[in-house]
C-alpha cells in the first residue's frame, strides 16, 4: 500500500508484511509526540491490540512512525480509526466539562459583587 | 502500567462511561492573566498533550515583517525588529486567517499593520543646569504605546469597537537622542509557537504538577512530631492534641514541594510514604494577555480534536481510492 499521490501526503501506510492486513506501520507528517503519545495511550487501551508504538524517526524530521499490530486479522486501520474517534470524544468530554465548570465558577465570582 | 491484558482476568479496555464518570475539573483561581485548576481522571499522556499544544500551537498574531523607512536610532534594525516581533498585541487570532503565500501585500484578512514613528527632540523648558534625561529630552524612550494601528481595507468597521493595540504600553522599545528618529511599519500575521517562531507563543508559561500524596505509615508524636512537620512545607502537617499527646497528621497535601527533606533524618525516613497521584494534574496557565486563560485551555483542546479530525478524513479518503 502506498501513500496518496498528493503532493504533501500527511499519512502514508508503510506494510512490512505483504500478506498480514494487522501488522502496519503508518507515517504521520507533521506530528510529535502531542498526538503521539495520546494516541498511542487510546489506542492501547483497545482490545485486540497486540501492539502499538510510535517513534520519531529523526528529531530534524517532523514526522513519526506509528506501528499497530492487532491479534486476529483485524485490518490494524480500524483500531487507528477507532483510537482517533475515541481521542476525539475525551477532547469533547474534557472542553464540555471544562467550560461548565468556568462559567460556574464566573458565576459564583459575580455573587458576593451583587 | 493499566493496559487491557495486563492483569489477567480484568478488563482494562477503554470505557467512556467510567471515564465520564472519574473525571472532573475543579478551578481553583481565575482572572484576567492566570488560571490555575485541577484536571482529575485522565492519562498522563492526554493531559501533557493540551501542555504542550498551550505552549506551542495555540495560533496568535504577532509582528512579522518590520519595513524601516527611517532608524537613525543608536539601535540596529534587526534588533529594533526582532524586539518589535517579541511584542504581544492584543487582537484575536480567531478572526484572522494564515497567509497563504508569500506575497507582499497581505489582505485585511490576515494582516494587521501598525506604525511607529516618533522623532526626539530637545526641551526648551528645561532649566539650564538640569542632568535628568527626562527633563531634557522629549520622546527619548520609546514604549510599546507608540505602536499605532493601521486599519486596512474593512478592518475599521470590524474592530470598530475594539482597538488593536500593544498588551501592555510600557516595554521598552528604544532610546532616543535629539536628532534621531524611528518611522516603521509593521505588519502582524497568525502564525503558531512550534512552525513559525517562539514569539507566537500565547503562554508566559503553561504547567502542571502532580498532586502529592503523603501517608504516615505509623503515628509520629510529641518532638518528632515537631520535626516532622518542620520537614514538610508550611501547611501540610497539622499538630493535634490527641489524649494529651501530640500527634502529626497530613492536613494538606497539596501545599507540599516535595522536598522530601525527611529522608535526611535516619529516624523519620521510615514513618513517612511520599508519592504522587498518577492521575491528577494541577496546571497552571499563565497567559501573555492577548487571550484569557480559560479561552486558551478551550483554544489548546479544539486544537487537539482538530488534529484527530484531520487524520481521520485521511483515513476516509484513501479509504475510497
Amino acid at each position: 500500500m502506498a501513500g496518496e499521490g498528493e503532493k504533501k501526503p500527511v499519512l502514508e501506510m508503510v506494510q512490512a508484511d505483504g500478506a498480514d492486513e494487522g501488522c502496519v506501520t503508518f507515517v504521520l507528517h507533521n506530528e510529535d509526540h502531542t498526538l503521539g503519545n495520546s494516541l498511542r495511550y487510546m489506542i492501547m487501551k483497545t482490545a485486540d491490540v497486540d501492539f502499538c508504538g510510535y517513534t520519531i524517526t529523526h528529531p530534524s524530521e517532523s514526522k513519526i512512525n506509528f506501528r499497530i499490530q492487532t491479534r486476529g486479522s483485524i485490518p490494524a486501520t480500524e483500531p487507528l480509526r477507532s483510537g482517533l474517534n475515541e481521542l476525539s470524544d475525551v477532547c469533547q468530554h474534557v472542553l464540555n466539562t471544562f467550560q461548565a465548570r468556568v462559567n460556574e465558577f464566573k458565576e459564583r465570582q459575580e455573587e458576593p459583587m451583587e | 502500567m493499566n493496559y487491557p491484558g495486563n492483569y489477567p482476568g480484568y478488563d482494562d479496555t477503554w470505557d467512556m462511561q467510567k471515564f465520564q464518570k472519574n473525571f472532573r475539573i475543579d478551578i481553583v483561581h481565575l482572572d484576567e492573566s492566570t488560571m490555575e485548576f485541577d484536571m482529575v481522571g485522565i492519562d498522563a499522556a492526554i493531559a501533557n498533550a493540551f501542555r504542550r499544544i498551550l505552549l506551542a500551537e495555540v495560533p496568535t498574531m504577532a509582528i512579522e515583517k518590520v519595513f524601516i523607512y527611517n532608524n537613525t536610532s543608536i539601535v540596529q534594525d534587526e534588533v529594533l525588529a526582532h524586539r518589535l516581533g517579541l511584542v504581544p498585541i492584543k487582537a484575536d487570532p480567531r478572526l484572522f486567517e494564515y497567509r497563504t503565500s508569500a506575497e507582499e501585500e497581505g489582505s485585511e484578512i490576515d494582516t494587521i499593520q501598525l506604525q511607529l514613528k516618533i522623532k526626539c527632540s530637545r526641551n526648551p523648558r528645561a532649566t539650564k543646569d538640569s542632568a535628568d534625561p527626562r527633563e531634557l529630552y522629549l520622546n527619548h524612550m520609546v514604549y510599546s504605546r507608540d505602536i499605532k494601528w493601521v486599519p486596512i481595507g474593512n478592518q475599521a468597521d470590524v474592530f470598530a469597537d475594539s482597538v488593536i493595540a500593544p498588551v501592555h504600553d510600557d516595554i521598552l522599545i528604544a532610546q532616543l537622542r535629539p536628532g534621531q528618529e524611528l518611522d516603521v511599519i509593521m505588519h502582524c500575521v497568525k502564525g503558531i509557537g512550534k512552525r513559525d517562531h517562539a514569539k507566537f507563543s500565547p503562554v508566559a508559561t503553561a504547567s502542571y504538577r502532580l498532586l502529592p500524596d503523603i501517608t504516615l505509615l505509623e503515628p509520629v508524636e510529641g518532638e518528632r512530631a515537631e520535626r516532622l512537620k518542620r520537614c514538610f512545607s508550611r501547611g501540610v502537617i497539622d499538630i493535634q492534641d490527641v489524649a494529651g499527646k501530640k500527634v502529626a497528621k497530613v492536613v494538606d497535601s497539596r501545599l507540599d514541594t516535595c522536598s522530601r527533606e525527611f529522608l535526611r533524618h535516619d529516624d523519620l525516613k521510615n514513618a513517612v510514604k511520599l508519592a504522587r497521584f498518577r492521575d491528577h494534574f494541577i496546571f497552571t496557565v499563565e497567559s501573555t494577555g492577548i487571550l484569557p486563560p480559560d479561552v486558551l485551555v478551550t483554544e489548546a483542546i479544539k486544537v487537539l480534536m482538530v488534529k484527530c479530525q484531520r487524520f481521520l478524513s485521511e483515513l476516509d479518503s484513501t479509504d475510497l481510492e
